[in-house]
């Protein structure tokens, strides 16, 4: 059985910029797979070519082993990152428009139980929150029942707790087994999400995988941190590996056991001490020698 | 294509009319507000051509039986006496063209002053001298008569003002609001969507089609149950032209939404057809005596063709046939424009 998607050295190219460079992913059904990157790294780019909304310089897409016809708009779902919709209607106004604009239609209840829109249907979309907002631009990509749904920055500006709220309506998704394609610049967002992860950096891929076999692959194991003023009054000379950050020590022990007895055996005071499992963050900071939010 | 989507994106567009109420109320008030001023100014009064300064007299429009002025120029219709206490006070506004002539009141020989850049002064002086013509002269001349029913400047000027209300509602309401959609990336989403480019613009073109024979129901009526607009022809007739003419500026208007991605530079190109459209379209004065290149050029606007057919129908009572030049070019128009919107239409 072929991927639902794939995708052959893409290029995109804009005057002097390359915005997407020889970019090639294939995506199995049923999977969510990010696209993780900073901000101009090329996934919006990269996204968008592949809904149709762009057109590529080069490369190969295929929908089901074919090439997109016509009919791959009523298969697809779209939340935009930026968007606006048709003035002066309601959300619920709104869902019924784009309803009407496909095929086949998801019933209005359920969207609206499955987005958890019930207390502001009835509002123009002008007027909701940035939460609800986002909660709504996802009911509307879900609006023809897509097979392959495609979220840009779906948490981008929302607060933690809408955050987590829109994660859980993502997962429930995940769940009736929907194909998922999401770009973000939040590493904990594609930890959360994602079954595979793509790393783009200056329009290219560096990196991909399952998040757990990049940060094993990438990075060095757990970093136990203390403040400096802590590390100073050691009873002797360490020998762990470490590095001085300002007010902070981060030692980087191969063994995590032999790392806590040393630091006892030194008599360095550990009420302070945190312990950092590396994440999706410290693999593009090992790859790029950037922050991802930089 | 796709009635549907069609018939869903047409009622989307006229939610977004009729709930946007200042801009809904706007477009039956600044017509009918037009309508009335110039009723007002225009309508109620006998039409003058020539103000003539009489003095010394007291200020203000004079009754022609209290003063001694030469007895042709009494009995000429269209003119104004207005009073002024001394010469100076007359002969100032003259020197401003503020009136066309000065006559001083009394006994021949009668005196009077002309200022020699007015061409109404001109005109004026040659009646002054044509009523103290001895009466062989005028024998000289044979008169003949047409019967014509009188036309105010208010049943001429009325259906201009619709004309323009619908040309600016047509050009804004398609050019602008699409640019608007585009700019701010509303297009950009319907893209994704099956809608095609000509669903889209159809529903947009029918939306404002409805909404402009709407608005033009509204106003015509209500002004007419106020003014009494005297209409030769046949009212559906007429109907059926303002539609037509709604078609093309529609047709237009989405020629102007094709590309543009800013509302500033697309505020302009509407200003830059609009503007040399009302003027030259005889929406408030008529182009008879402009040069010939003038007369020419007005008419590649379907504000032009759209106006004479419907003066030709409303002040002369042509039928469609009489008009069916006009309504042929508004169709031809109409195709040629949405042809041109349709290859130059993007949604990015």
């Amino acid at each position: 059985m072929p991927p639902i998607l794939e995708v052959r050295r893409l290029r995109k190219q804009y005057a002097d910029l390359m915005a997407v460079d020889d970019v090639s992913f294939s995506i199995p059904a049923g999977v969510c797979f990010g696209l993780l990157g900073p901000n101009g790294a090329g996934k919006t780019t990269t996204l968008e070519v592949i809904e149709g909304i762009l057109k590529p310089t080069a490369g190969d897409i295929l929908y089901k082993g074919q090439p997109r016809t016509a009919a791959f708009k009523n298969e697809i779902g779209i939340q935009f990152q930026h968007t606006a919709l048709l003035a002066m209607l309601t959300v619920q106004e709104t869902l019924q428009v784009f309803q009407s604009l496909y095929p086949a239609a998801e019933d209005l209840e359920h969207l609206v139980n499955r987005c958890q829109l019930g207390e502001f249907r009835h509002q123009r979309h002008e007027n909701i929150s940035g939460g609800q907002r986002q909660r709504f631009l996802l009911a509307l990509a879900l609006v023809n029942r897509p097979q392959l749904l495609f979220l840009d920055e779906p948490s981008t500006g929302l607060d933690p707790q809408a955050r987590h709220n829109l994660w859980d309506v993502v997962n429930q998704i995940k769940a009736d087994g929907k194909t998922i394609i999401l770009t973000t610049h939040y590493m904990e967002e594609a930890q959360q999400l994602c079954d595979t992860v793509a790393i783009m950096d200056h329009g290219r891929i560096i990196a991909q995988g399952a998040p757990e076999a990049l940060i094993r692959d990438h990075c060095e194991g757990v970093t136990v941190v203390l403040p400096r003023r802590r590390f100073t009054q050691a009873q002797g000379q360490p020998s762990l590996p470490y590095r001085i950050e300002g007010d902070t020590v981060r030692i980087l022990p191969a063994n995590i056991d032999d790392a806590l007895r040393e630091l006892m055996g030194l008599k360095i005071d550990l009420s302070e001490m945190t312990v950092q499992s590396p994440n999706l963050e410290h693999v593009f900071l090992n790859l790029t020698g950037r922050q991802l939010r930089e | 294509m796709a009635i549907k989507r069609i018939w869903v994106m047409f009622k989307a567009r006229n939610y977004e009319f009729f709930r946007d109420k200042a801009s809904f109320g706007w477009n039956f008030l600044f017509p009918f507000l037009l309508v009335a001023g110039f009723g007002i100014l225009f309508g109620a009064r006998e039409y003058v051509e020539y103000k003539i300064g009489v003095f010394p007299a007291p200020p203000g429009t004079l009754d022609t039986a209290a003063i001694e002025i030469p007895e042709g120029l009494k009995t000429t219709r269209f003119l104004q006496f207005v009073g002024f206490a001394s010469q100076e006070a007359a002969v100032a506004k003259l020197r401003h063209h503020k009136i066309d002539l000065v006559i001083q009141a009394g006994p021949a020989p009668h005196l009077y002053w002309v200022s020699d850049s007015s061409h109404k002064g001109y005109l004026v002086e040659k009646i002054l001298q044509a009523g103290l013509m001895p009466p062989e002269i005028p024998a000289a001349f044979r008169k003949g008569r047409v019967a014509s029913a009188p036309i105010r400047y208010i049943d001429w000027l009325f259906p201009g003002i619709l004309a323009m209300n619908m040309m600016f509602s047509a050009l804004w309401g398609v050019g602008y609001v699409v640019v608007r959609y585009r700019k701010n990336g509303t297009l950009r989403r319907l893209k994704a969507t099956p809608l095609t480019a000509f669903e889209y613009l159809s529903a947009q073109m029918l939306s404002r089609l409805f909404l402009l024979m709407f608005t033009l129901a509204v106003v015509w009526f209500g002004c007419d149950l106020i003014f009494e607009f005297n209409v030769l022809g046949s009212l559906a007739d007429i109907f059926l032209m303002f539609f037509l003419g709604s078609l093309s500026l529609t047709a237009l208007g989405l020629v102007l939404a094709a590309r543009g991605v800013s509302e500033e530079f697309t505020t302009g190109i509407l200003n830059f057809i609009s503007w040399p459209m009302m003027f030259l379209s005889e929406v408030w004065f008529s182009l008879e005596g402009a040069p010939e290149w003038v007369r020419q050029l007005s008419q590649i606007f379907p504000l032009t063709q759209l106006l004479q057919g419907i003066r030709k129908i409303t002040n002369d009572g042509a039928t469609l046939v009489e008009v069916l030049p006009e309504m042929g070019i508004l169709a031809g128009m109409t195709i040629l424009f949405l042809s041109v919107g349709a290859f130059l239409f993007s949604w990015d």
